[in-house]
């Protein structure tokens, strides 16, 4: 990458004298390029492996399989991307996926906003354990969360087990993740602008409206993103409170013992077409935003990073 | 006095749903739990009633241990799997990716847009009997018998892609923070690339290891979708226990217990790395 740059970046070897180069061997050379290149090779390495699966998915998309499993490659077809809601009950799961991540999304980015603006600018009595009630949910196993819930559920005896109560075990998971995130958000915040408002005679609700919110805007949509993608992928908490409600992640489960069919991979490559697409629009969003304002709060890096405050 | 109330009450206003949703919701159910781990099953009926029955922890343990321990286990060495893997990655985006930057980090949350259980399927088919990595795995004595499904690699495979990009992504964060400046200072100071890692680099990203390996290892313990996935009968592990008594055996006090003694455990085990590790680099950011 930068191989060339005579600046040589951080923990490369710098050359101790470029005058023996012409002295050295072939092999000792390539040792030397090797050595010298050896982070950004395994670097290089991983990030294929992180996309193998990924190819692989799209691949077998296409694939034609001869009996009920798609695990080996029999032949080319475009049969399930020219139908892929063909199969009902996984349109449905899918639907019933994308609805209870919309309304999770919404109730818990609203609902951690909330949290994460008492938290950064209000002092009160109580505020570490609050803190304290946000990091436990992100600290505990998933099957204990969905476990326990259940324990709740059955020893209530209401509500019945089905959308609802995967909706308010969704919204449970997803809270902590938008706090964490819209903080992060806020403690960069300059907050000066907001004393310039009201030294303009800007009420609190005006200030909130036309300073705060547009701010820390980008900061509650990377929430709203993180929540969507954690509901609709969330299997495990999901498959302890169900009932008979089946979502996208549950119906592959649950196919996984008959075969799955090869609209799955359909599916699930039009969601990560969609999530990228998505990505995209929101980093070039943030963006914009950054350069109309020229106000940069303190940034890691450019892309939304899941679970990263 | 007024004022100060008064300046409160927002406060109170603004935390009262997402609070009250988490201890209704999260809280509440682990008490709930907790009673459940001690109650005993009035026979054949599904009703419980409680009666401090701490001998379902001990049956419980006792039946299950080796998936207990075998949690543990596989979480262990995928976590660090997951550094060795992760590290490189993390390292070379920091400092050297350049104008790559941006489209390594996408790769890395990449895997995060498919669905995990999609992502866990490609596994078995790349795993599977005739896959050609199997075959070259085969070929150089790494999978004895042309096997790899059904069998703890498989499944610490499996455990290791799926919760890598957790480990990334905090290692990247304090990397990334280090002023290349100190880093100079090394090199200038006559040290080698090896020991301005070791001495300088590794120290100042050692926040990002600990939140890394605290995000791979908390919900690899408790992970059961791999396990099921790409193991055998013989790679179970607590989760699948937690799982099968609760959903199908409707034996909930034993889960209850299992799952409770899980939580313990896993507290104990990050009280006890992050009093060794060093608190600052994980509650400073948390404590804000």
């Amino acid at each position: 990458m930068s191989a060339t740059a005579p600046t040589a970046a951080p923990g490369q070897e710098t050359s101790p004298g470029r005058g023996s180069l012409s002295a050295e061997t072939g092999p000792a050379r390539a040792w030397r390029w090797l050595r010298e290149h050896a982070v950004n090779i395994v670097a290089i390495l991983v990030v294929i492996y992180l996309l193998v699966p990924i190819v692989v998915i799209f691949v077998f998309s296409f694939n034609n399989p001869a009996g009920r499993y798609n695990f080996t490659w029999v032949g080319f077809t475009l049969q399930h991307w020219s139908h892929p809601f063909s199969n009902s009950e996984l349109t449905e799961a899918m639907l019933t996926s994308i609805k209870l991540a919309l309304l999770a999304t919404v109730v818990s980015t609203i609902i951690g906003t909330m949290m994460a603006i008492a938290l950064v600018r209000h002092k009160f009595v109580g505020r570490r354990i609050a803190n304290f009630l946000i990091v436990i949910p992100m600290a505990t196993p998933e099957v204990v969360m969905g476990a326990s819930l259940l324990s709740f559920f059955l020893i209530l005896g209401t509500p019945a087990l089905g959308f609802e109560t995967l909706l308010i075990a969704h919204v449970m998971f997803c809270i902590s993740f938008v706090v964490v995130v819209v903080r992060s958000r806020l403690i960069g915040f300059d907050r000066s602008l907001e004393e310039a408002a009201k030294d303009l005679g800007a009420g609190p609700f005006t200030t909130f409206r036309l300073i705060t919110f547009p701010l820390i805007l980008p900061g509650i949509f990377g929430a709203a993103m993180l929540a969507f993608a954690l509901s609709i992928d969330d299997f495990v908490i999901s498959n302890f409170n169900s009932g008979t409600t089946v979502t996208f992640p549950l119906y592959i489960f649950g196919a996984a013992q008959r075969g799955i069919p090869v609209e799955v991979y359909v599916v699930a490559m039009i969601l990560f077409f969609a999530t990228v697409l998505a990505m995209g629009f929101a980093t070039w969003q943030q963006r914009r935003a950054e350069r109309m304002t020229s106000i940069r709060p303190e940034q890691e890096s450019d892309i939304v990073l899941p679970g990263i405050a | 006095m007024v004022a100060a109330i008064r300046r409160r009450v927002p406060a109170y206003f603004l935390l009262a749903p997402g609070t009250l949703w988490l201890i209704i919701f999260f809280v509440i159910p682990l008490y709930f739990m907790g009673k459940l781990s001690l109650d005993t099953e009035i026979p054949g009926t599904l009703h419980y009633h409680f009666t401090w029955e701490w001998s379902n922890y001990k049956e419980a343990l006792e039946l299950y241990d080796t998936q207990f321990f075998r949690s543990f286990e596989y979480a262990g060495i995928a976590t660090v799997l997951c550094l060795v893997i992760g590290y490189p990655l993390a390292y070379v985006i920091a400092f050297k990716a350049g104008r790559w930057r941006n489209l390594m980090l996408f790769a890395v949350v990449a895997p995060f847009f498919t669905t995990y259980l999609v992502r866990t399927l490609a596994w078995e088919t790349i795993l599977s009997d005739e896959s050609p990595v199997t075959e070259f795995l085969h070929t150089i004595g790494l999978a004895p018998g042309g096997h790899i499904l059904a069998t703890g690699f498989a499944v610490i495979a499996g455990i290791t892609y799926n919760f890598l990009p957790f480990m990334i992504l905090p290692l990247y964060a304090s990397l990334e923070r280090i002023d290349v400046r100190v880093l100079e200072a090394s090199k200038d100071l006559y040290a080698s690339a090896s020991s301005t890692f070791w001495k300088v680099t590794l120290p100042l990203s050692l926040p990002g290891v600990v939140a890394g390996t605290l995000l791979t290892f908390i919900p690899a313990v408790g992970d059961y979708v791999n396990a099921e996935f790409l193991g055998g009968v013989n790679n179970r592990m607590i989760g699948n226990v937690i799982q099968s008594l609760y959903l199908t055996q409707s034996d909930y006090s034993a889960a209850a217990a299992l799952s409770f003694v899980l939580m313990a455990v896993i507290m104990i085990v990050v009280f006890i790395y992050i009093r060794f590790a060093g608190s600052e680099a994980l509650m400073g950011q948390e404590a804000t």
